[in-house]
């Protein structure tokens, strides 16, 4: 008791001694230290705990949630394979589409042929463009310009497909149609479309690409005599070439990807496309149009989820050649 | 004794901020120059004006003039490329290119235009041999040349340097960013190539200055204080301010 008082004292005396007060220690002397208090956990502490939980319950229900569209797509999909009994084979290889009761005629090769050369054209189309002006935002206007630049390919982001889809349907077909006859729905026409709405995704990536290139590089180039565009060429371009791909391979899936402008300007013909502007379809525009004609569980319904099974297998090969891309560019 | 490069009343400014206030200053021929001072007097700045790196900042005013073998390299005549060409630079960071090391130390022939195989396989060769690293490059020249040790990146940079063959070498702080023993080599490589080279070289180690340096100049504040032979200037400094310096009373 009596080294209590002693040490209230002195803490007393310590605390009257200070010029700024202490908050706690005025509130707290040294008898009232609580010992129940103290071996609970504290408010910060259930906080903690709240906050991991919740974060967890997040992440589960988005892992479920991944799950189970694979399970569905996934189950619905090889239903056409193990239910009906058509051979994989003749899925991916044949061009005669027409499931319907009774009839095996699912073959989805002109499709994935149409989907592929839509979005390699459309990639090949936009890559260049979207390097150029990349580098003119980065390398040759002011900031001032960039900036303005950087909100007009936003704003070409933000706008829906269905417009593009519509503006294609308006002019490009037409034009198309006037140059090359035919009645200008195809190949060409969704690539020119598509080359519009992945040309800003490309281009934003680029521009990060190009940024992070580290500014010593372009110091140390000048510095040995190069002008600028050989230091782009040279140097810039060089170090930046994995993640140019990155955002090359990003657009490619968005243009795989992307139902409703292609939609509106292919011509939904399952065809093998003999040219560019003949009407063909893509796996996605194909779903879009033939989804409200079917009835679930018969075999056009699960021919069409075989389609989105393809889709899903494709946008995972996409987010795998973006990982490897980018390892091999961190190296 | 031949001047090199001769600064005449070099001033800068960016703005409204002039941060040199009027050098002038001579380079001789096959010597090391050592700019010295404290932290932000203008030496790194005054140094990237030699082969005209300042000129991409914005709203810079350069006055004064800056001759290279008698010619003022700020004259609109002047070609940068070929100025650069001439008056290379290492800088504080190893910067080498991520390429292989081949092709790092061939960049400045292959941006001269020189096509022949043979001729840029003999000057890498040299360059890499020139800036004491040959041995160690030898046998991986097609490696990255990222995946060497600091100390060896920067003498790539420096063999990259020298490859184009250039009168002047400008050093910014060329061995701060490493460890004492890779500095040391450093140092060593630069003492061999000061017979054919004139380097000039920023540096915040005195040492380092006192060891390596035929000229040594003393910047503060944007002015250059004081110039001269390094063993002078380190025994007997004819101003108590760069005594004071010297001898670490500040800075």
């Amino acid at each position: 008791m009596k080294k209590n008082k002693e040490l209230k004292e002195v803490v007393d005396q310590a605390i009257a001694q200070q010029k700024v007060p202490h908050v706690k220690l005025n509130k707290m002397g040294p008898n009232s230290v609580n010992i129940d208090k103290l071996t609970k956990p504290s408010k910060e502490t259930r906080q903690e705990y709240w906050g991991k939980g919740l974060t967890y319950f997040a992440i589960l229900l988005i892992i479920i949630l991944v799950v189970s569209i694979i399970g569905f797509v996934g189950g619905h999909g090889l239903a056409t394979f193990f239910t009906d009994h058509i051979n994989p084979i003749h899925f991916l290889t044949s061009s005669d589409w027409d499931p319907g009761e009774g009839k095996n005629h699912v073959g989805a090769a002109a499709m994935i042929v149409t989907s592929f050369a839509v979005t390699l054209l459309a990639a090949i189309v936009a890559t260049p463009f979207a390097v150029s002006v990349s580098l003119f935002m980065t390398e040759y206007t002011s900031k001032k310009g960039a900036n303005f630049l950087q909100s007009v390919i936003e704003l070409l982001v933000g706008i829906p497909s269905v417009v593009y889809g519509f503006l294609g349907l308006a002019i490009v077909v037409p034009t198309i149609r006037k140059i090359f006859g035919g009645t200008g729905f195809g190949i060409l026409a969704a690539t020119l479309v598509l080359f519009v709405m992945v040309l800003p995704t490309i281009t934003s990536l680029t521009v990060d690409a190009l940024k992070a290139v580290p500014k010593h590089f372009r110091q140390a180039s000048a510095a040995l005599g190069a002008t600028h565009w050989q230091t782009i060429y040279k140097v810039v371009l060089r170090v930046a070439t994995p993640r140019i791909l990155t955002a090359i391979i990003f657009g490619m899936a968005r243009a795989f990807g992307e139902a409703l402008a292609v939609q509106m300007v292919i011509g939904n013909a399952v065809l093998m496309p003999y040219n560019l502007v003949s009407p063909s379809a893509t796996l996605t525009s194909q779903l879009t149009s033939q989804m409200g004609n079917t009835v679930m569980g018969t075999l056009p319904n699960n021919a069409l989820w075989s389609l989105a099974l393809l889709l899903l297998i494709m946008s995972l090969v996409f987010n795998f050649l973006i990982r490897l891309v980018g390892k091999k560019g961190g190296k | 004794m031949n001047d090199v490069i001769t600064a005449k009343n070099v001033k800068l400014s960016y703005g409204d901020y002039e941060a040199l206030h009027g050098i002038s200053l001579d380079f001789h021929e096959n010597e090391l120059t050592a700019l010295i001072g404290p932290s932000g007097c203008g030496k790194s700045t005054f140094l990237r004006c030699i082969n005209r790196m300042n000129d991409d900042i914005e709203n810079i005013k350069i006055t004064g003039e800056i001759l290279f073998e008698g010619k003022d390299i700020y004259s609109p005549k002047t070609d940068l490329v070929e100025l650069r060409k001439e008056v290379g630079m290492v800088f504080q960071q190893p910067t080498p290119f991520p390429f292989s090391v081949y092709n790092n130390v061939a960049y400045g022939l292959k941006l001269a235009g020189i096509k022949d195989k043979e001729l840029i396989d003999q000057r890498v060769k040299e360059s890499l041999k020139q800036a004491a690293i040959w041995k160690e490059t030898k046998d991986n020249l097609d490696r990255n040349a990222q995946a060497f040790s600091g100390g060896q990146q920067q003498r790539i940079c420096i063999a990259r340097a020298l490859a184009v063959k250039p009168k002047v070498v400008l050093l910014d702080e060329p061995t701060s960013a490493l460890d004492p023993i890779s500095s040391s080599e450093i140092e060593e490589t630069l003492m061999e190539l000061k017979q054919h080279f004139t380097f000039i070289m920023v540096t915040h180690n005195l040492q380092q200055a006192g060891r390596i340096s035929d000229q040594t100049a003393f910047l503060m504040n944007g002015n250059l204080i004081e110039a001269g032979k390094t063993e002078e200037m380190f025994i007997a400094p004819q101003k108590q301010i760069t005594s004071d310096y010297l001898n670490g009373r500040f800075g």
